[in-house]
Formats: structure tokens, sequence, C-alpha cells
């Protein structure tokens, strides 16, 4: 393997030849890797390509069946997770773990505060240490701030802090960015920016692309558990990438087609949210698929609510194919036609100790009665009828849904609406956190309904899939809607323009 | 059978199996309880808390709870006193306090959906309200000369086998309350509310609603109760049924409603209502202090929480051990 010799002489940590399966599962096969000091190391597949698995057996979680794991190019065996932090190995998972009610600094140092005589906790050097430790990562934070109320990137920079604290030279961070917004992904970068100069070997996951590209300088892809390359990321491009991850050509990320758009099917008049959005009006014509774009906070999501009837609107209307709909009545408005797949699909999407069939029959209740008594046959086939069209992967229709992955559950939420065959389909960041096969198919099954006739509007932070996919852009900024640009006119540059209120 | 159902229906067998180890226990080593005249007194002492825990298992479903039932039953039977002693008809007063149930549970039922209190505060909160207007209107009096056809319809048995009168009505609304919440759109809703209310709302169920109804009905069958109550013991007074929300809570729980609601079965929570009625019966033929029979209740409450979870984390144990030697999980079965 070549790398530039300006990274230093050796890896500070490497994986030779690991293997490791669980049952017949197979997740690792020979897979190699080397962390070099000062450089950020992307680790891309898609879910269930062994990712997960590679970080814990970095960690100390997984030990290898075959291969060795190197540190400083000596072997080591790491009995748990201990071992692993004190090599210097510190993992940052995607959804922080700290105490909300205990200021930075206690999170830092819980359970190995300073202490002072009589075993006191010393809060004066605890604060010190905070700050030290925020001003190598180059950010400003109160140490005596509690972590409730923190954005999530704040939290993760403060995990960060504590892993450095353990002074650690290998920081491995499992999707960090997934949750995050643009500005926060910007604040986070630049942190890790500042702990690779300062030597630290990163290894990064993302399911965004061009993050990979934006911040990593090599990248290791995984597939089906096996390594296909390590290879330095200048001169690739996103295609050459996910034809790594993917094993094809996967041209048809954006599998837009082409429609004459119909009539209206929704029509969203002067809808105002008093304090959230105001005076937003549009229309979305069947066989359309309209991206509404913005930045998070923008009021997008809110705006879908109260065209569902989640929310209460103070003032406007909602028209679904003409019909008026009752403010504030998710139920009625489900009758007229309309669809929402939520932006959470944990919380809101699915009832995630319930069965896939009981899941996806939720939106059926009403059409699967007979003499006012649920009839399970038909519940069961409409749900089993579902779930096969979306590709869903299972064993039993009757296991829970949170016995499935992030791809799988999102086709669940995807089936469960469906069923209920909408004539307006509202879909609130459809493939947030989902690998990019289970993407394309969701953009072509999205395609594929437009041209059936369905109006599909979509919302996403994902901007390359907006302009892949949509229509028509709609823009929101600081909850109004301030642009509508045609397919044609759409770049990353007219929208960003107006989603960030620099728009003529 | 999705697994939340199954891994109850293991507990209901739990609860099952343990009554009739305490009624087989009981017919062999008890005194004087076989006979057909004691087991119908079972039968009628355990009836107030079967009516309401009827309610009482849909609400804790759907991740809610009742406190003040006991409360509402004893407003009612004051009331009923109350009436009466002015000289009103008997059936103009039964419909009368029924619906001052719904009223109180309306009262209850709103304050949840409409304010989004936690239903634990509120009912405690009326809990102690209700019991009070209770002794506002009947004061210490104790009303015992209600019309003999009513006393006798609501204490006595059919011939001379051990089932009350009473106890076929019940049969009737047991019915009524399995089908509500095992094959209807409306139970189904219930579990979803339970086990993921925002996905529920997000799925177009209509939760506030549904919760006030249940609310209200609960509210109807406490009053119910309190009606039942005074007639069966022959005594309207305003602190009739006090304490007796612990019972009910207690049988619901031990028959494997999970307290967070989203899983549970009617027939488990019967279950656990007959088991604790013979427990307390067997206590009183033993001559167990009142006092000691509430610390028995208490007990058996914290068991109830703490069993069903015991034999879940069992179930989930077996199946990982079943998933594991499972031939070929790849086919979606059509099992049950």
């Amino acid at each position: 393997m070549t790398h530039p010799s300006d990274t230093g002489p050796a890896p500070v940590l490497a994986l030779k030849g690991i293997s490791k399966s669980f049952g017949a599962v197979r997740a690792l096969r020979d897979v190699s890797l080397e962390l070099f000091p000062g450089e950020v190391h992307a680790l891309a597949g898609e879910n269930g390509a062994g990712k997960s698995t590679l970080i814990k057996t970095l960690a100390g979680v997984h030990r290898p069946d075959a291969g060795q794991v190197l540190l400083d190019g000596a072997p080591v065996v790491f009995h748990g997770p201990g071992d692993a932090r004190d090599a210097g190995i510190a993992v940052i998972y995607q959804e922080p773990t700290l105490f909300p009610d205990l200021s930075i600094a206690e999170n830092i140092f819980m359970g190995r505060q300073p202490r002072r005589a009589l075993r006191r906790i010393d809060h004066r050097a605890t604060r010190e240490a905070t700050t030290a430790l925020m001003k190598r990562l180059g950010v400003e934070l109160d140490p005596d701030r509690p972590a409730r109320g923190l954005s999530i990137a704040d939290q993760q920079i403060v995990e960060i802090a504590k892993a450095l604290s353990f002074d650690a030279r290998v920081l491995i961070m499992d999707e960090p960015t997934a949750a995050l917004t643009h500005s926060e992904v910007a604040r986070l970068f630049g942190v890790v920016r500042a702990l690779r100069d300062q030597g630290a070997a990163v290894l990064f996951i993302s399911h965004r692309l061009e993050e990979i590209f934006d911040i990593c300088r090599r990248v290791t892809t995984l597939r089906d558990g096996a390594w296909i390359a390590s290879e330095p990321l200048d001169g690739m491009t996103e295609d050459d990438l996910i034809r790594r991850m993917v094993g094809r050509d996967l041209a048809e990320l954006y599998p837009k087609q082409d429609v004459t758009p119909g009539e209206v099917a929704l029509s969203v008049r002067r809808l105002t949210r008093e304090g959230v959005f105001t005076d937003v009006s549009f229309d979305v014509r069947r066989g359309e698929i309209v991206g509404l774009a913005g930045l998070v906070g923008a009021g997008r999501t809110e705006v879908a609510r109260a065209v569902f009837g989640i929310d209460r609107r103070d003032a406007g209307e909602v028209e679904v194919d003409g019909r008026r709909l009752t403010n504030g009545a998710p139920s009625t408005a489900m009758a007229a036609g309309l669809a929402l797949v939520p932006e959470d699909r944990r919380a809101q999407g699915l009832v995630m100790d319930m069965s896939i069939e009981r899941n996806i029959g939720l939106t059926g209740l009403g059409a699967t009665v007979r003499a006012g008594l649920m009839d399970r046959g038909a519940e069961r086939s409409r749900s089993l009828d579902w779930a096969v069209k979306l590709r869903v992967k299972y064993a039993r229709i009757a296991d829970t849904v949170n016995t499935l992955s992030g791809g799988n559950q999102q086709k669940v939420v995807l089936a469960k609406w469906l069923a209920t065959r909408p004539k307006v389909l509202i879909v609130d960041e459809p493939t947030r956190g989902i690998d990019v096969g289970t993407k394309a198919e969701v953009h072509r099954l999205l395609s594929q309904l437009a041209a059936d006739g369905v109006a599909v509007l979509m919302i996403s932070s994902d901007l390359p899939e907006v302009l892949g996919m949509a229509d028509r852009v709609l823009v929101m900024h600081e909850g109004r809607l301030t642009a509508e640009i045609p397919r044609t006119d759409a770049t990353e540059e007219t929208v960003m323009a107006a989603a960030t209120g620099r728009a003529a | 059978m999705p697994d939340s159902l199954t891994r109850a229906v293991r507990w209901d067998t739990v609860v099952g199996a343990l009554f009739v180890v305490v009624l087989l226990l009981s017919f062999t080593t008890v005194d004087g309880f076989g006979n057909a005249l004691n087991l119908s007194f079972l039968i009628g002492n355990t009836l107030p808390i079967a009516l309401i825990a009827l309610p009482m298992t849909l609400l804790v479903v759907s991740g809610e709870i009742d406190l003040s039932v006991a409360s509402t039953a004893g407003l009612s039977g004051a009331v009923m006193g109350a009436l009466w002693n002015q000289g009103m008809a008997i059936e103009t007063i039964i419909p009368l306090c029924l619906l001052l149930g719904v009223v109180c549970g309306l009262v209850n039922g709103l304050l949840v959906t409409r304010l989004g209190l936690p239903s634990l505060a509120v009912t405690i909160g009326t809990l102690a309200a209700y019991r009070g207007i209770a002794q506002i209107v009947l004061g210490s009096d104790a009303v015992t000369d209600f019309p003999s056809a009513y006393l006798d319809f609501a204490a006595g048995r059919i011939g001379d086998t051990f089932v009350p009168y009473a106890f076929l009505p019940f049969l009737v609304l047991l019915a009524i309350a399995v089908v509500a919440l095992h094959a209807t759109p409306f139970g189904r809703s219930l579990f979803a509310i339970g086990a993921g209310e925002e996905a529920a709302r997000f799925a177009g169920v209509r939760v506030r609603r549904q919760k006030l109804i249940l609310f209200t009905v609960t509210g109807l069958m406490s009053a119910l109760t309190g009606v039942f109550w005074a007639l069966h013991y022959a005594s309207a007074r305003y602190d009739n049924a006090t304490g007796l929300e612990l019972s009910v809570v207690a049988a619901v729980l031990l028959g494997g409603i999970d307290f967070d609601g989203g899983r549970g079965t009617l027939g488990g929570a019967i279950a656990g209502v007959f088991l604790l009625g013979a427990l307390q019966n067997v206590m009183s033929l033993r001559d167990v202090s009142a006092q000691s029979q509430i610390v028995v209740t208490g007990a058996l409450l914290v068991l109830s929480v703490l069993g069903p979870r015991v034999a879940r984390q069992i179930a989930v144990a077996r199946a990982g051990r079943r998933a594991a030697t499972a031939p070929d999980p790849k086919t979606p079965a059509p099992t049950s």
C-alpha cells in the first residue's frame, strides 16, 4: 500500500487480515486497514458491509477470529473497551451519551474528577482542565454549562474533548454528522481538522459522500464484509466511490422519469402558523415531484405537519383533490388521499415495539374491517403485500420493526403509507441515514409513484437528491417561501442562495 | 401472532396456572372454601374489582391510568343514598348516578387530553376531590333501606349454585370489552397509542378522542360499581369502596398488562382479578386482618410489575436460542 511520505513513517493503528463471524454470518473477511497520524481516513460501505463490526473490533468490543491488531507496529489484543481506551483509541458515536443535568466539565471528567483533600472534588481544577481541552479543539464552550440544551454537534465536541482527556491518539467517528445541520458539520469539521493537525489519526464514517471528499485524505471501502480497496481520495469521483461500495454502476441513483404534470392534487394557500412560518402557498400536480429545500429550521417540516394536520394552522387553506381539509385532523387528511412519511422514523414513523404487520396495518384500520371487527386475514395480506412490493428484508412479518436495519425500517414506513394508495405523498427526509443502495431504491420508487400519477412533495436536506429528483424546487428561508426554481434552472448555487436569503 | 402478544400470553399462562394452584390449595386445605355459598361470596366480592378492571385494562394498555375509580364509585353510592333519602325513585336515581360517573370520567379525560397533564397526577387529585364531595353529599350517614328486589339481585345467587345473579351481566360486559380491545380497530389503536403515541398520531389515530372515550367509560363503570357496591352490601356510605383502586391496579398489572402501555390481554387481566379475589377470600376465611390483606395486595402489586418482565426476559432469551438454531429465516412464514 502506498501513501504520501509526509504523513509520517508508520501507522499508529493497523488491522491485518481481520476476520470475524457471528454464527454463520461472516461479518468481516480478511480486512486490513492502516491509520496514520495526522490523517483523516474514511471508511465507506453500505449498511451491513461490516463497518460497525470493524469499529467494534478496533474499540475492543469484538475480538477477531483471525488476523492482528497492530498498535505502533506491535500486535495487541484488546480484552475489552477499557484496553482500547487505555491504548489511546476513542469512539465517538452518532448519538452522544452525556448526562444532561451535569455540566460539560463534569461530563468530561465523570468518575475521575481531580480531587482535593478529603476526597472532595476539585471543581476549579476540573474547570481549568476543561477550558484547556476546549482551547486545543479551538472551540468556545463554557465548562459550567449543563449538557442539556447543547446542540448535538456541541455534544459531540464534548465527547471528543472527553476522548482527548484520555490522551486518545486514534479517534473513530461513527456517522457523527447524520443529525447535524450544515453549519454544525462545519463546526465539527473545524475540530476534526484541529485534531488532525495535532497529529491524531481519525477514522471517519458517513453516508454523505461529499463530506468524505471534504475532510478525508484516503478511503477504505468494504462490501459484504470484504475489503475492496484502500486508496487516496485525490482524483476519485463520487461515482468511483459508489461503484466500489455497491459493486456496480449506480447511474440510476437519481432515476427521474420525465412526466407531464396533470391537474393540481395538493393546493396550499396562505398557510400560516404564527412564529413558525408565514403565508406559504404552493401547488403540487399529479405526476410531479416537488422538492422543498431550505436550511434546517427554515420551517419545511413544520409546513408538512400543518398540511397533514399534526399541528393546527392559524390561517390558510389546504385542499387535496379539491377537498378542503379540516384543521388539525390527520385522519381526514388521510381520507382525502394525503400521506406523510415523517422525518423521525423511530418516533413518528413507526411503533418500534410493534410488528411489521401491525405497523403497516396501522394506516389501514378503517380498511381491513368486516362488520366492525378487524379482519385479520385482510390485515395480514395487506401488510405482506406491501412489505414484499417494497422488498423489505425481514425474517417474519410478525417480527418487531426494531429488529430491522434503518433502510428496511424506512421501507416499512413507505409501505405503510403506500398501502393507503395516496393521491398526494409528502416525504420528509426520505433517505436520511440509509445506505446508497436503499437510497437508489427509494428514489426509483418515488419516481415510479409520480409516473403513476401521485403528487409527491419531497422535503430533503440532501441537495443532490433534491436536484436529482425534483421537477421543481421550492425553497424556504426563515419561515417563508422564497423561491420556486424549475428543474432546468435548479443548481446548488441557485437553491443555496435562496435558502440563505441571498436570492434576488 | 406478534411477539408482544405471545409474550403476554406466556405470562397469562403463569397467572392462570397460579390461579388454578390457589384454587386447588384452597379447596383442599381451607375449611369452608369449596361450598357454593362461599364461592358465590368470592365472586360477588370480586365483581367490583372485575367491573372496573375492564376499562382500566384498556386505559393502561393505552399508557394511561385512573386512580379516582374507587372515589367515583364512592361518590356514586353516596349520591344514590342521598337521593333515596330525598324520596326519589330508584329507577331515576341509578341513571343519574351513571350520568354522574360519565361526568367524573369526562373531567379526568379532559384534564389529561386537553391540558396534557399526566393521568397519574390528575386522578390522584380527583381521587381526593370525588371522595370529598361524597362526604359533603352524604355526611356520615349510612343508607340501607333500598328496595329489596334490588338488594336481592345484587347480593343473591341463582338457586343453590355458586353463580351470583350479577355475574351474568358482568359476563356480557366482559365479552364486550374483550371484543373491543382485541378485535376492533379501536382496540388496535389503543395498543399503538400505548407503545408509540407519536407514531400513532402520525398514522391518523385520533389519540385524544380515544383517551377521552376511555376515561369516560371508566367513570361510567366506576359509578356502576358504586351502585352495585351499595346494593350488594346494602349500605350506601361516603367511604364505600375506599382503596379499591389499589386492588384494581394490582389485579390488572398482575394479569400482565404492561404499566408502560402497549402490551397485555384482557384474559390475563381477568385472571389476575380472580386470583386476587380468591386470595382475599381465603385470607378472610383464615381471619387475616383487613390491614394485613392490604399488605398482601401491595406485595402482589410489586410482584405483578416484576413478574411479566422476568417472563419476557426468559422469552427473549429463548427466542434468541431458537433463532440461532432456526433452519431458514429467509422465508416470510405465514404463522401465528
